[in-house]
């Protein structure tokens, strides 16, 4: 805080007297991290930075002075103008039935979906350019995505910020299933916070603890908000986020017992200076046996997040009393395992290949819905690559034994080499049942050059996307003014009596025939023979006739007959 | 007459309608040997279903039948199989009535006395040329590659049926309707077979003015039953997409499934670089031996229909056992050949191992997996290869049978000694 007052005395002393400058844009950043003790003894920890900016990079005027909000991405947001954007790096699978719901889910590898302003016309080559920019930026393989695995969903995905034009025609999303996430994404992605790696919360990651985990997402999410709850102005939102679990059994012990030194090799000293908020949540909801958390806090909140109402002890590292006399922060959590049932996910979902042999094979997707007595309707999104070929025909949606037609079906057959599959379906999921969506594909056989240099490895099929409006059992805070904790803040909740949910299920792994990459000349050569075989057979007999032979006479007779000649004599 | 055909078609359909109430229908549906992605029902089941969903079934990569297809399937996909096997009747039926036109025509040349007296062994006899008919109807019915066709329910059987109804009419001499019937084929024979009618019983004389009318007649007769099927194609869905996805598709060879064809496995291992030239090779190669053929046997068009169908059920881009059982069903009458063939046992035991081979190398290499591409694919060419030879050496012993007819049976040198036949 000293330095921002001190920027900002330096800003108004440099400028010259005749020049009134102009107010600088007001920006906001705040920092929290969320730490849930799971009941299967592996720890959550949430990350999440939000910078606030009131500026309109869609105006005119360009924006040239950056001060919280990251330079870069502000200039693909005017450049491409985006009026969202959406981005994640996975590292393992989210395993809802044993960690319960996150808070920002993720699918396994990179997804990226983005909202483009009305005001572009070529939204196909803003987005080949969009990714590739990306690509650059966060150091990832972005570049792979192309015409062959992005799709434009017609019902999924609707913008998570403020705007009323839902023209398909402008959003666009894309995964890639097998992008593998690593030090070199976390380096670029931690850049783009005001304070860095330095100072506040961002100085816990450290690559060598978060990639040791069961679970690691990074993730980056632009979109415009309200300013006050009249919505006259709109403000750009930049959410860093930040996902964690830490295994039980792999970080050493097997005791549940954690410490912010165990899990992330360091402890706070202080907060980000340029930070207005910098919070740390304990969810202390559960209470198992012998629940112990230290150093005590006497700050208490309660928030309504995914549909449950929970209790966090908080520790506010703007005030120095936090840290203590050892002027460190190192919070323990203890707990012993509990016999009691953590609350189950209403909505969960899977996914798996059945069928043998490279042929064919069937998708199979599973939706559960575990509420007891309610019924709720899920959009289900899938992505199948196109060498995969889907016969829609073959498509059966079931629900207890019983055929449960969608009451909403958009499908996009693919078309080779420039187009996946994109299936959208409205489901109604009864209560308490398993939905099985099953539909048979025939895998095709590539060029050999189209083949990735491990192609015994198999093809990965992204994600499917469940999203739904799960009916909530505590009633959900509909005013998106107050101030809340941004955990429970960035799916905004419309109505009291439901939150929105979005799950996304396993990645497959597809095995296809492969020709023999060592042969293209053999199989050149060898079919052209052929060919050629066909061609000397019917050549000969289109163009000879048939004489009766005279039998050639022997070599003497012959050099005799060339010496005749040779004397004008008539030969023998 | 009437009643061994009766019995042979009883015959047929009871094998048929066993296959198809047997649990061996879905299987053999799915063979890559049974059916292509241009014909396979189960494609055509996909299309009608988009069709329902709203999409248009040219949209994707699934569906690659004319839109007539569409037409016809919208109000039988429930009469299926019945379809099929009416058609496989349909085809025997006409088979029948083909050979037996054409030897009327050769019954004629019989009269005719310039052919000298040792030939009398090489001509038949009307009591072998009687039962000729039944023994096409029997080859083409009891096939096993036409069973499989008919109970894996691939198109193939409807364009035979149409091939077949395209001969009968050449032979009769219908032009209009020869036309008609050659552009409701989506592939290779329709340009072809153009050629072939226009040569057959029009002697080509320059100078002639009727020459010239009946050429203007014959091209107006075609391209005005081009237009009206073309017209009605893009009627059917009000788009122009069905020019792409279905003659693009054959011609462009995007699709490499495995199949019994040459052009899987060579675009699949392609240089990318190459990959455009070698594809008009390879679709010149099947089109390549229409002039040639019908200069050389402009006077006997019903071999030449035989050899063109051949030519290109071997090299066309998506081959089945179909198509090769169409012209396999018309061996029996060039039966008269037989002391000419050269290659007889070495091909019937090459095709015979290689239909065999197929089905275990395909479930060793997809199944099991301890075979690779390779094996499927050298079994490929070793096919392609004896069916080449077939080809050839009734091609040879034809145009053999043709020199003896003029020249004797016996042949002698001019020393006495008995003479040997030598191409050059």
């Amino acid at each position: 805080k000293r330095q921002a007052i001190s920027l900002l005395a330096s800003q108004t002393s440099s400028a010259p007297e005749t020049v009134v400058t102009p107010s600088q844009p007001e920006d906001d950043f705040q920092e929290e991290l969320v730490i849930r003790p799971l009941h299967s003894g592996d720890i959550y920890a949430s990350f999440q930075f939000r910078t606030v900016w009131d500026t309109d990079f869609m105006g005119g005027k360009k924006v040239s002075h950056y001060r919280l909000f990251p330079k870069s991405l502000g200039q693909v947001i005017s450049k491409f103008s985006v009026r969202e954007l959406h981005i994640s790096f996975t590292q393992g699978y989210w395993r809802t039935m044993q960690w319960g719901q996150p808070f920002l889910p993720s699918p396994p590898g990179a997804e990226l979906w983005v909202w483009f302003q009305d005001t572009v016309t070529d939204v196909d080559g803003t987005w080949k350019e969009l990714t590739n920019v990306l690509s650059g930026i966060f150091c990832a393989s972005l570049n792979f995505i192309d015409s062959t695995n992005t799709v434009q969903p017609s019902a999924s995905f609707k913008p998570l910020g403020i705007g009323n034009v839902t023209d398909h025609r402008f959003l666009r999303y894309a995964t890639l299933p097998r992008e593998i996430v690593c030090t070199e994404n976390l380096t670029p992605w931690k850049k783009l916070l005001p304070c860095g790696s330095k100072a506040g919360l961002a100085v816990l990651m450290k690559s060598e603890k978060l990639f040791h985990s069961s679970f690691h997402s990074q993730a980056v999410h632009i979109r415009p908000v309200c300013q006050d709850w009249q919505c006259k102005s709109t403000s750009w939102e930049l959410r860093q986020t930040l996902n964690v679990v830490f295994d039980l059994h792999s970080s050493g012990q097997g005791k549940r017992e954690w410490s912010l030194f165990k899990m992330f090799s360091r402890t706070l000293t202080e907060a980000c200076p340029l930070a207005s908020s910098s919070k740390i949540y304990i969810d202390v909801t559960d209470n198992p046996q012998q629940f112990e958390l230290s150093p005590a806090t006497p700050l208490l909140s309660q928030a309504v997040v995914l549909g449950d109402r929970r209790t966090y002890s908080v520790y506010d590292l703007t005030q120095q009393a936090t840290f203590g006399s050892m002027r460190s922060l190192n919070m323990l959590l203890r707990w012993k395992s509990s016999d009691g049932d953590m609350m189950r996910p209403l909505l969960h979902g899977e996914r798996y290949v059945a069928g043998y042999g490279l042929q064919t094979g069937e998708i199979h997707t599973l939706m559960y819905n575990h509420h007891p007595y309610r019924a709720f309707p899920v959009l289900l999104l899938d992505t199948v690559p196109w060498y995969l070929r889907l016969y829609i025909h073959t498509l059966t949606v079931t629900s207890k034994g019983k055929d449960n037609k969608p009451s909403y079906i958009h499908y996009q057959p693919s078309k080779d080499r420039v187009r996946p599959h994109l299936l959208e379906m409205l489901v109604q999921l009864p209560p308490n049942s398993v939905t099985e969506v099953t539909v048979q594909f025939e895998r095709a056989l590539l060029k050999w050059t189209e083949y990735t240099p491990d192609p015994n490895h198999g093809f990965y099929v992204g994600s499917s996307v469940v999203s739904a409006l799960v009916p909530s059992v505590v009633a959900m805070d509909t005013n998106s003014t107050q101030e809340r904790p941004l955990f429970s803040s960035f799916f905004p909740s419309k109505e009291e009596s439901s939150y929105f949910v979005r799950i996304y299920t396993e990645p497959l792994l597809v095995n296809l025939p492969t020709p023999d990459f060592s042969m293209p000349y053999n199989v050149i050569c060898l079919t052209c023979t052929v060919v050629a075989v066909g061609y000397g057979s019917l050549y000969n007999l289109l163009t000879r006739t048939f004489q009766v032979e005279e039998p050639s006479p022997g070599l003497a007779k012959r050099l005799a007959n060339i010496i005749r000649k040779m004397r004008g004599v008539p030969p023998l | 007459m009437a009643a061994p055909l009766t019995l042979l078609l009883v015959v047929a359909v009871t094998i048929r309608a066993a296959l198809f109430r047997s649990s061996l229908a879905d299987l053999i549906a799915e063979r890559v040997e049974v059916v292509s992605p241009l014909n396979a029902w189960k494609r055509v089941v996909e299309g009608l279903a988009l069709l329902d969903l709203g999409i248009s079934p040219y949209s994707g990569d699934v569906f690659h039948e004319t839109p007539l297809i569409i037409y016809l399937f919208h109000f039988l996909v429930d009469y299926a199989e019945i379809t099929f096997m009416v058609s496989r009747k349909f085809v025997s039926s006409v088979l029948l009535e083909s050979p037996r036109l054409c030897f009327r025509k050769q019954k004629y040349a019989l009269e005719a006395d310039r052919y000298p007296l040792d030939c009398l062994e090489l001509i038949r006899s009307p009591k072998e040329m009687y039962y000729i008919p039944l023994k096409v109807a029997m080859f083409y019915l009891l096939n096993p590659f036409t069973i499989l066709s008919c109970v894996a329910k691939s198109t193939c059987g409807l364009n035979n049926a149409v091939i077949a109804l395209f001969i009968l009419c050449t032979i009769k001499g219908s032009a209009l309707l020869t036309h008609t019937l050659s552009l409701c084929l989506h592939h290779y024979p329709a340009s072809f077979l153009f050629f072939l009618s226009f040569r057959l019983y029009i002697p080509v004389n320059i100078r002639r003015p009727s020459f010239w009318w009946y050429t203007l007649q014959y091209a107006f007769m075609y391209l005005g039953s081009l237009f009206v099927i073309i017209c009605l194609s893009f009627f059917l869905l009000g788009t122009w997409d069905f020019l792409p996805s279905v003659y693009g598709f054959i011609l462009s060879v995007p699709d490499l499934t495995p199949n019994i064809g040459l052009f899987w496995y060579f675009f699949a291992e392609m240089f990318e670089h190459f990959r455009l030239f070698f594809l008009c090779v390879f679709q010149i190669n099947v089109f390549f031996y229409t002039i040639p053929l019908s200069i050389k046997l402009k006077e006997h068009p019903v071999f030449l229909i035989f050899m063109q169908l051949a030519v290109i059920s071997i090299f066309k881009s998506y081959p089945t056992v179909g198509d090769i059982a169409l012209y396999l069903a018309f061996l029996p009458v060039w039966s008269h050949l037989y002391r000419f063939l050269r290659n007889v046992f070495l091909v019937s035991c090459v095709l015979l191992a290689c239909s065999a081979l197929f089905p275990v190398l395909w479930h060793l290499w997809i199944y099991a997996g301890s075979a690779n591409s390779n094996f499927y694919y050298a079994i490929t060419l070793l096919f392609n290869v004896a069916q080449i030879l077939l080809v050839s050496d009734y091609f040879y012993a034809y145009l053999r049978r043709e020199y003896h007819l003029t020249h004797g049976l016996y042949l002698k040198r001019k020393d006495g000694s008995e003479a040997t036949l030598v191409l050059k």
